[in-house]
């Protein structure tokens, strides 16, 4: 995407989501966030002599279902290599990777931007183990490793460098913690590091060879994400402009300030003497074992997004409802089958009324106090004109509060709405009777008297008159 | 009782003859009284023996004892095992007490074996002398001013001097089979994936195979079985059944087709070396096997391949030996890069050192292709090789060693010459394949060991062939002159 000053960024991202299986990739222990350190490290994840990984087939499967997803090719064959590098952390001194050979080769996202919809493609998927943590807090003059985190599975989904802003780097990054969320095999938690991207961003004269790319490593929220690739062109423009040149190098983005830093060179970048792992034979996926994870993967966002605006859902409401299954779900659940003329309104309640209301109470949709039977109920009521908006939140609050059904929550606070014309009539004859003055104030070109007289109907009627009729009936019986 | 073979002592176990206690009793006292001479072990695991034979005894009386209850043993000091020292012969590992036990040693203590303690052996396995152990050289027992070769020198020289009637040991490029060779015992290198991996320490992971050190193949029959098949904790273990190997031991040879191996009849061999080969094919001739000549034209190549694919291996396996965990440590690291480097200077031995760097280099960007890409291209044809050759005849046939052996320190300035000792002994690790050394002859007063070499999983085949020959002959009942029982009771 070519900027005001005649730059095109130009930006691919690695993305490492945890994957979500129960057990380590290579041993036995337990992945588990958050338990003492160390309490889930054994002889293999502290790489003890003499022991040996055992691939978890879990692991596995979820790379497989992911290849699957985004319509990649699944290696019937892939190689798992060795990375060496020295770092406490990393007990073996080497991470167990694949690098020749990965287990997804291809595929693609779609991902829209300001309504603008454009195809990202993948490079590869692979499976990996992720390295322990330095925990440096609590120690004088050394430094503590925390294995816990040592071996847990991880999937790296690396892009081609197709993305041309900031925006549509955050727009693909959802898209594909969207789809791992979806399909579980992730958890998505970006606090907890389970979901955490790499930006490789650089900058060319549209038509010019691709620049050099500087990669920014460890992105763990789609702000970071986003503010680290604004701060990283408007630096490697600057440098250009002034004649400079960039460096090839990783960075580090400080959100504190806002900028990123330099962490290493490429001269000092390690020579990581990727082999074959020996321990580990070439691993071979079944055709017949591919095909049943296919028939695990549940309709996927676009495809359910389609069905949503076939229902005539809005497209900022159809991408919030697909932006997580929980909350299709809940829609397609509230919808009383495949079409339904009702959707757009479900739709517009799930992400309005009820977002709201779970935003405010910090749960999620799959904690709401509303079922979709009872959200369905309350639609119908309104659109065969029973309840006003005004009612009908009014009813939402009841649900929400315990109260049961629409219908029986309508019928117990007497809060139907009175589309009754002969009655309707007959109140705003009263009322008409009884204020002369507004009355006359309207005759006289004030408008804003007409309300009041509206208000005195509702006032009556405690709310419940369908105020388009109301409306009506005092303009017909006021017309001068 | 020490000079009997495991077989023979399984018998006379089983016949009350003597109990497994005056036998454990009788082995820790002269695995002792030999110690200072042979420096066979690095550990004796007396205490842990005698509870292990007191069981074995009530198990007798009871009845429930198994073939293998109270038959002794020692573990090469690679396996791990649970409350142990397990030391790798190296100064790295010193301080290191195995918090388990490998499969190999879960499965014969299960089997009722009692062990004797952990035999000594070249650093990590790397040499084929025995002289890069931290613990000291291991001594020949046919002459002590001799290497008794390596790395399983230990196992090797235990056995030859009859302080242990079998051990476990493993082989990487002729670790089993050349200090067979040169100790005048049999050793057995099983198919890889024969035997599982898990909990010995790992120097090569593609190349390593454990197998044992016996005084008879019918000894190695009895206790392989026991030692093999598949472990899930060892992801290259394979899943093929495990035979009845002591069932085929006495197979007539009528029609066997022997391979004689063209290349390794070459000038590097030794003339009267030799001259006991050919006389050991005589006797199979006599067996009714046929002899043959075979090409294996890629073979020269296999002690270069070895000596990229090794150490490229071991640079990596070696990494996790870096003083953050266990195994040696430095004294008062300044920083991390400190901790590392003395911790690994100062624990390593040169040998390791070596490869490690060798191995460092040919994995190195720039470097892999031409080296350790090309090797494993290389390794292909050896494959190859053999699997045409297994076309053709039943086993393969040549000597597992160049030479007898040769005195300690005279190769230990020159890696290249110490390389070559393994020159036919490297092809079946590259390939995969199970071979054995056995006892054929004696030159100079010193043992010389015949090769044998089958296809994937013949271990019974090889042990058929191996014991056909024992039965014809009586160079593996020698025992060396310092160790005669009445020399050393």
């Amino acid at each position: 995407m070519s900027n005001a000053s005649g730059w095109e960024t130009v930006i691919g991202l690695e993305i490492h989501a945890q994957l979500a299986t129960n057990s380590k990739i290579f041993s036995g222990s337990a992945t588990a966030y958050g338990a003492n350190p160390n309490s889930q490290a054994n002889l293999v994840d502290l790489a003890y002599p003499g022991v040996l990984p055992v691939l978890n087939r879990e692991a596995v499967r979820m790379a497989v279902k992911f290849g699957l997803a985004v319509d990649a090719t699944v290696a019937e064959r892939s190689v798992f290599a060795r990375k060496n590098y020295f770092y406490p952390d990393l007990p073996k001194g080497y991470q167990i990777s694949q690098y020749e050979t990965p287990i997804v080769k291809g595929g693609a996202m779609l991902i829209s931007v300001d309504g603008a919809e454009k195809t990202i493609r993948l490079t590869r998927a692979h499976l990996e183990e992720d390295a322990g943590k330095s925990v440096h807090e609590g120690f004088h003059d050394f430094t503590g490793v925390d294995l816990n985190r040592a071996g847990t599975p991880l999937l790296e989904i690396v892009s081609e460098p197709d993305m041309g802003s900031a925006r549509e780097a955050v727009a693909y990054a959802r898209a594909v913690h969207t789809l791992v969320r979806w399909i579980d095999i992730c958890d998505g938690n970006m606090q907890e590091g389970s979901f955490r991207c790499d930006a490789n961003v650089s900058v060319r004269r549209p038509g010019e060879p691709l620049g050099t790319r500087c990669e920014i490593k460890n992105l763990n929220s789609f702000r970071f994400l986003e503010q680290a690739i604004e701060f990283e062109v408007r630096r490697q423009i600057e440098i250009l402009e002034d004649g400079g040149k960039i460096v090839q190098e990783t960075r580090l983005y400080d959100p504190d300030r806002d900028e990123t830093r330099s962490m290493r060179s490429k001269e000092d970048a390690h020579d990581y003497r990727y082999f074959p792992d020996p321990d580990l034979l070439p691993l071979e996926i079944s055709e017949e074992w591919i095909r049943k994870i296919q028939n695990e993967i549940p309709e996927l966002p676009l495809a359910r997004r389609t069905v949503f605006l076939a229902n005539g859902v809005a497209l900022p409401q159809a991408s919030l409802l697909t932006s997580s299954r929980e909350l299709a779900e809940f829609a397609t659940a509230t919808m009383s089958g495949n079409t339904d003329p009702l959707l757009p309104d479900v739709a517009n309640w799930i992400t309005g009324v009820l977002s709201a209301r779970l935003n405010d109470e910090n749960l999620d949709i799959s904690s709401s106090r509303v079922t979709p039977r009872q959200l369905r109920g309350l639609v119908a009521r309104t659109a065969d004109g029973t309840l006003s908006n005004k009612l009908a939140r009014e009813v939402f609050d009841a649900m929400w509060a315990g109260e049961g059904e629409a219908d029986d929550i309508v019928a117990r606070r007497g809060l139907k709405q009175i589309s009754d014309a002969g009655e309707l009539e007959k109140i705003c004859d009263q009322v008409i009777a009884a204020n002369a003055p507004q009355v006359a104030d309207y005759k006289g070109g004030k408008e804003k008297a007409f309300n009041s007289l509206v208000g005195q109907v509702m006032k009556l009627t405690r709310g419940k008159a369908n105020p388009q009729q109301v409306t009506d009936i005092l303009k017909r019986k006021l017309a001068i | 009782m020490h000079t009997l073979t495991l077989a023979e002592l399984a018998r006379k176990l089983r016949a009350k003859e003597f109990s497994v206690t005056e036998l454990t009793k009788a082995l820790l006292r002269r695995i002792e009284a030999s110690q200072p001479r042979l420096n066979a072990f690095i550990t004796v695991t007396a205490e842990s023996a005698l509870a292990q034979a007191a069981a074995s005894d009530r198990a007798f009386a009871a009845g429930t004892a198994g073939p293998l209850t109270g038959l002794p043993l020692a573990h090469k000091d690679i396996f791990c095992t649970r409350g142990v020292k397990t030391s790798c012969g190296s100064h790295m590992l010193d301080n290191f007490v195995s918090p388990y036990d490998a499969t190999v040693v879960e499965k014969l203590a299960a089997s009722g074996m009692v062990t004797l303690g952990k035999t000594n052996m070249d650093e990590f396995a790397m040499g084929s002398s025995n002289e890069t152990s931290w613990y000291g050289p291991v001594k020949n027992p046919w002459d002590l001013k001799l290497v008794p070769g390596g790395s399983s020198g230990g196992s090797a020289a235990a056995v030859a001097a009859r302080v242990a009637p079998i051990a476990t040991a493993t082989d990487t490029g002729g670790s089993i089979r050349q200090p067979a060779s040169l100790c005048g015992v049999t050793g057995i290198k099983p198919t890889y994936g024969r035997v599982s991996r898990y909990g010995m320490i790992a120097f090569a992971s593609s190349l390593d195979q454990g197998g044992l050190i016996s005084q008879t193949a019918e000894d190695a029959a009895l206790v392989l079985g026991a030692m093999a098949g598949f472990d899930p904790r060892d992801s290259t273990s394979v899943e093929t059944p495990v035979p009845n190997y002591a069932a085929e031991l006495d197979k007539p040879l009528t029609g066997l087709k022997i391979g004689l191996i063209k290349e390794f009849f070459d000038k590097g061999l030794d003339g009267a070396v030799e001259k006991c080969i050919r006389e050991a094919l005589q006797v199979y001739e006599k067996l009714g096997a046929k002899l043959v000549e075979v090409k294996l034209p890629a073979l020269p190549l296999s002690v270069p391949t070895y000596y990229v694919v090794a150490p490229a291996e071991c640079s990596s396996n070696l990494a996790r030996f870096d003083g953050v965990r266990y195994g040696y440590r430095c004294k008062d690291p300044k920083d991390l890069m400190d901790l590392y480097k003395r911790s690994r200077g100062e624990g390593f031995g040169a040998e390791v050192k070596r490869r490690i760097m060798t191995g460092t280099y040919v994995l190195s960007a720039g470097y892999y292709d031409a080296y350790y890409l090309k090797a494993q291209r290389v390794r292909q044809l050896i494959n190859q090789d053999f699997k045409r050759a297994f076309g053709e005849v039943d086993v393969l046939m040549g000597p597992t060693a160049p030479d007898v052996a040769c005195s300690i320190g005279s190769k230990a300035s020159d890696p290249i010459q110490m390389y070559l000792n393994d020159i036919y002994t490297i092809g079946a690790n590259l390939a995969g394949v199970p071979a054995m050394s056995i006892p054929c002859g004696f030159v100079r007063d010193l043992p010389v060991g015949l090769q044998i070499c089958g296809p994937h999983f013949a271990e019974a085949k090889l042990l058929n062939v191996a014991h056909a020959y024992q039965k014809e002959t009586d160079w593996h009942r020698r025992i060396p002159a310092a160790f005669k029982p009445e020399v050393l009771s």
